[in-house]
């Protein structure tokens, strides 16, 4: 059972080693890139491409089948009408900035850095500065 | 067929590293931007990490006619950095600190019945449809 403790360096790199053999294998065996958003964003506008719901099945199942080992971090104890709100309103922009700026912390993240591609650095460290400003007005704001 | 399946278990295997990883869990997000405050930089390393990773199989993969499936590699060519790109990004960054989630663990969270998971990813699919309605 993992329990609040688990984020340490070496379960992060753990998780990190098969985040990167996931990424390389849908290369090896789909020549794809593994770009969550931009899977997702195609295949719910009618892609009729098996793989990208097979992979998006995937990572749902994962979820799914984790339940039992992970407890209340990935199920919500208490959840408020606050974090609905929060959610709506960081869905939409997270749906809406992704679907623009054609990928996300897997496509421009993982798979960008590792094609040493400059236009996904640019992304990344917009996307980080971006994060990084919000969290700290919401400290300020007391909404952490 | 070997596609179909070598994609539901790579979907799977990113599935599970995001949950081993702490990236599902959204105050793990939250403490690694709080550079300002109370920094936890542990999640650097799924970035890091997964990164070599996938640049060695990468490497493998540039050596190759033809996938493991038979089929045709897809590398993407566009290197532009334009406004859709900076601005896209910024507002992805902005959500994702929001709510401590970005798309791959929202999806996971989402399997694992998370209702606020759920909810964001209703949203996160509602955000792309407006962002495709507004063209480009």
């Amino acid at each position: 059972m993992l329990d609040a403790a688990w984020i340490s360096w070496r379960n992060a790199a753990t998780g990190g080693a098969l985040i990167g053999l996931a990424s390389g294998g849908l290369m090896l065996f789909n020549g794809r890139i593994a770009g969550i958003s931009g899977i997702f964003h195609r295949a719910v506008e009618g892609s009729r491409e098996g793989w990208r719901w097979a992979f998006l099945l995937g990572l749902v199942a994962s979820g799914l089948g984790m339940r039992t080992f992970v407890a209340a971090e990935i199920i919500a104890s208490n959840p408020t009408l606050y974090s609905y709100l929060t959610a709506i309103a960081a869905g939409l922009l997270v749906g809406f900035g992704t679907r623009m700026g054609s990928g996300c912390t897997s496509g421009h993240g993982i798979c960008g850095q590792a094609r040493l591609s400059l236009r996904s650095l640019v992304a990344v460290l917009v996307f980080l500065a971006s994060g990084i400003a919000v969290t700290a007005v919401m400290r300020l704001t007391g909404t952490l | 067929m070997v596609a179909i399946a070598a994609a539901l278990a790579m979907g799977l295997l990113f599935g599970v590293g995001l949950i081993i990883s702490g990236m599902t869990d959204p105050a793990n997000v939250k403490g690694f931007l709080d550079v300002f405050g109370q920094w936890r930089p542990q999640l650097m390393a799924v970035l890091g990490v997964g990164m070599m990773v996938t640049w060695l199989l990468y490497v493998l993969a540039r050596r190759m006619t033809r996938t493991l499936a038979g089929t045709q590699f897809h590398w993407p060519h566009s290197t532009a950095i334009d406004k859709p790109l900076v601005l896209g990004a910024a507002l992805f960054g902005a959500g994702w600190a929001l709510a401590g989630y970005c798309p791959g663990p929202a999806l996971v969270a989402a399997g694992a019945l998370n209702p606020v998971a759920m909810v964001f990813v209703v949203a996160m699919l509602a955000g792309g449809l407006i962002q495709r309605a507004m063209g480009k």
